[in-house]
C-alpha cells in the first residue's frame, strides 16, 4: 500500500505532526510519499519523495489551491490512502480532497487494529472499526495517537510543485494567542475546573484548592468559553499543554482536546459525579463525588496539614 | 438574504451508552436528546445576522426521526423563521457524505446566500459535513470560526488554530461557515418566543425526495474502548473521600511538604 502524507506548515515553520504521519505508515505497513506547502529551508525528516509547493506562492492557508496541488500529486503517485493530521489545517482540507477523489473519509483515527481503522464516537466513550467502500480513502489522524517510537533523521528527495491558480478565500494573516496571563507550564500543581463546576462562583473553591497546594488553577474549554476565566488558563489543544507533578481535574469530563493538554501530568486526580467519564482513562484516582462538597473539605485538610 | 442553518440532534454526552443489537452504533433508547452544542453557536450567529440585516429569511434544517422536531422548535424559539425536518429514521447510519448530499440537494433548491453549520457533531465528530456541502455546491467554506462578521456580501472571520492562535480570513457570499465553540453566547429561548415558535412553519420532507448518495463506508463494529487507565475509583461520602485523597497525596505525590 502507498500512503500520501500531508505535512503542515504555519508562520514559516514546519509543524511537528509529520513524524506522527510517518508512524502511521509504519503501523499500516505501507510505503509513503509526502506533500507539503512550505519552504526548502525547513524540510521534514523523511526518507522518501517530498512534493513541495512554495508557501510564499501558494499561501500558507489557501484550501482551494492546496487541494489542486494535492490532486496533481495524487494523479502522479496514485496512493490508496491520503493521511492528514486531525488539526485546523487537516480537517479543513481533507473533505475537499476526499470529495474530489470520490474517496470516503475517516476522521480522527486513533488506532489501527488488524488493518482496520478505529475512530472515536461520543467523546471517545465509544469507538468504531471502519471499512472503506471506495477505491481511495482519506484519513485524519488524532494528535498524539501515533507517537513515533524512534526519531527519524533523513533528508527527503524534493520534487518542486509549480503553483498556479488562486483560491476563493482571502487569508490576511495570524493573530497570536492572547499574550500575558499565566504560564501554566511552570506550575508544579494544577487544579483545573470543568463545566461540572456549574457556575462561575464555584471557580473560587477550585482556586482556593490550588492555592492550598501552592499551585495554579486552570480550566477546560467550556469554562473559558463561558468567560468564567481568561484564555491564558485554558488547558488543552487550543490552550496550554501542561505536565505538572499533580493535576486535579474538577468536573472535567475529559474531552480528547483536554486530555491532549494534560495527559503527561505525573499524577492525576479527577473529581467527577460520572464514574464513566473519559477523564477516568488518564486519572490515577477518580473520586466519584459532588465537587462542591469534596473540594472545600479537601482544601481545609491540606491547609491544616501545611499550617 | 436567504440563510440556512444545519443542525443535528445528539444524545447528552454524559449518558451511559449501550451498543445496539446490530453492534454498529449506540442504542437509541433511553437517551436524553438535545441540540449538538456546535450547532447552537451556528443558530445564534445566524439569528444575530438576521437581526443585523433586518431583511433576512432564516431556515433551519435537520435530518432525523420524529424526535428531531423538538430540537427544531428550540431553534425556531431562538429566532429562526422556518424549520425543515428531513424525515429519516436511519439518519444515524448515514456516513458524512450521504448526509452532505441531502443538505446539498435541499440547498440547491433554495439558493441560500449563507449556510451555517457546527464545525462537528458531538457524537460522530467527523468535521466533514459542512465542508462537503460547500464543495458539492461549489461555494467557499470557512471552518472552525470563533469570530464572524458580515458586511455588504463579504464574510470576515477568525479561524481557531492550535494553541489559541487565530487565522484572519474572508470570502464573499454565497458561502458556508462552520462554527467553533465560543463563537458567541447562544441565547436561551424566552417563554414568549417559545409560544411564538409554535406558530412557525415546520415542514417535513421524506429523505427519499432529496436523492441520498450511496454509502461510501461501513462500520464493522462498535465497542467500548479498552480501559487503558488502571486508575483507582473512590466512592463514598465527601468527608471519607477527602481523608482518602489526603492519604494518597501523602503517599503518591511530593506536593505536600
Amino acid at each position: 500500500m502507498k500512503i500520501l502524507l500531508v505535512a503542515e506548515y504555519r508562520e514559516g515553520k514546519l509543524l511537528g505532526t509529520s513524524a506522527e504521519l510517518i508512524e502511521f505508515t509504519v503501523r499500516m505497513d505501507a510505503q509513503a510519499v509526502m506533500f507539503l506547502v512550505g519552504n526548502k529551508q525547513n524540510l521534514p525528516q523523511f526518507d522518501g519523495r517530498l512534493y513541495l509547493a512554495d508557501a510564499a506562492q501558494a499561501g500558507e492557508f489557501n484550501p482551494a489551491v492546496h487541494k489542486q496541488l494535492l490532486l496533481e500529486v495524487i494523479a502522479r503517485e496514485q496512493p490508496q490512502l491520503i493521511a492528514f493530521p486531525h488539526s485546523s489545517y487537516g480537517w479543513d482540507l481533507a473533505p475537499r480532497v476526499a470529495l474530489a477523489l470520490d474517496a470516503t473519509q475517516f476522521s480522527e483515527v486513533v488506532d489501527v487494529q488488524e488493518g482496520h481503522l478505529i475512530v472515536p464516537v461520543c467523546n471517545a466513550k465509544l469507538q468504531r472499526r471502519m471499512k472503506a467502500e471506495t477505491e481511495k480513502t482519506v484519513v485524519t489522524l488524532q494528535a498524539g495517537a501515533f507517537t513515533p517510537t524512534q526519531s527519524i533523521s533523513a533528508t527527503p528527495e524534493v520534487i518542486d510543485l509549480p503553483v498556479t491558480g488562486a483560491g476563493d478565500i482571502d487569508f490576511q494573516g495570524y493573530e497570536a494567542a492572547a499574550a500575558g496571563g499565566v504560564d501554566l507550564s511552570k506550575a508544579k500543581v494544577i487544579v483545573s475546573a470543568g463545566r461540572g463546576i456549574g457556575k462561575a462562583e464555584n471557580l473560587e473553591m477550585v482556586a482556593n484548592l490550588a492555592k492550598a497546594l501552592k499551585g495554579e488553577y486552570a480550566a477546560s474549554r467550556p469554562v473559558v468559553d463561558a468567560d468564567w476565566t481568561d484564555h491564558s488558563r485554558q488547558v488543552g489543544t487550543t490552550g496550554q499543554t501542561v505536565a505538572p507533578k499533580l493535576y486535579i481535574a474538577c468536573g472535567i469530563s475529559g474531552a480528547i482536546q483536554h486530555l491532549a493538554g494534560m495527559k503527561k501530568s505525573d499524577f492525576v486526580i479527577a473529581i467527577n459525579t460520572d464514574k464513566d467519564a473519559p477523564i477516568g482513562e488518564v486519572a490515577d484516582v477518580l473520586a466519584v463525588c459532588d465537587l462542591k462538597q469534596l473540594i472545600p473539605l479537601l482544601t481545609e485538610k491540606i491547609n491544616a496539614q501545611q499550617a | 438574504m436567504n440563510i440556512l442553518v444545519c443542525i443535528k440532534q445528539i444524545p447528552d454526552m454524559e449518558s451511559r451508552f449501550k451498543i445496539d443489537a446490530a453492534g454498529t452504533w449506540y442504542d437509541q433508547a433511553d437517551l436524553a436528546w438535545r441540540m449538538n452544542e456546535y450547532d447552537e453557536f451556528a443558530v445564534e450567529q445566524a439569528v444575530q445576522l438576521k437581526e443585523q440585516l433586518g431583511d433576512a429569511d432564516l431556515t433551519v434544517l435537520s435530518i432525523g426521526p420524529d424526535r428531531t422536531k423538538e430540537m427544531i422548535k428550540k431553534a425556531l424559539a431562538m429566532g429562526a423563521d422556518r424549520g425543515v425536518q428531513v424525515a429519516d429514521d436511519h439518519s444515524h447510519l448515514h456516513d458524512p457524505h450521504t448526509i452532505a448530499s441531502l443538505i446539498a440537494t435541499f440547498a440547491r433548491q433554495h439558493q441560500f446566500d449563507l449556510i451555517f453549520a457546527g464545525m462537528q457533531s458531538q457524537d460522530r465528530g467527523s468535521a466533514q459535513v459542512g465542508v462537503l456541502v460547500a464543495e458539492m455546491l461549489g461555494i467557499p467554506s470557512l471552518t472552525t470560526l470563533v469570530e464572524f462578521s458580515y458586511t455588504d456580501g463579504t464574510i470576515s472571520a477568525k479561524r481557531e488554530l492550535e494553541g489559541g492562535a487565530r487565522a484572519l480570513v474572508s470570502c464573499t457570499a454565497p458561502a458556508l461557515v462552520t462554527c467553533q465553540l465560543g463563537l458567541n453566547t447562544p441565547r436561551y429561548p424566552t417563554l414568549p418566543n417559545i409560544m411564538k415558535a409554535k406558530k412557525k412553519e415546520l415542514l417535513t420532507i421524506p429523505v427519499g425526495d432529496l436523492n441520498p448518495a450511496d454509502p461510501q463506508q461501513k462500520t464493522i463494529s462498535m465497542a467500548f474502548p479498552e480501559k487503558r487507565g488502571s486508575g483507582l475509583i473512590l466512592e463514598g461520602d465527601a468527608s471519607e473521600l477527602a481523608e482518602r485523597l489526603m492519604r494518597i497525596l501523602k503517599e503518591k505525590t511530593t506536593v505536600l511538604v
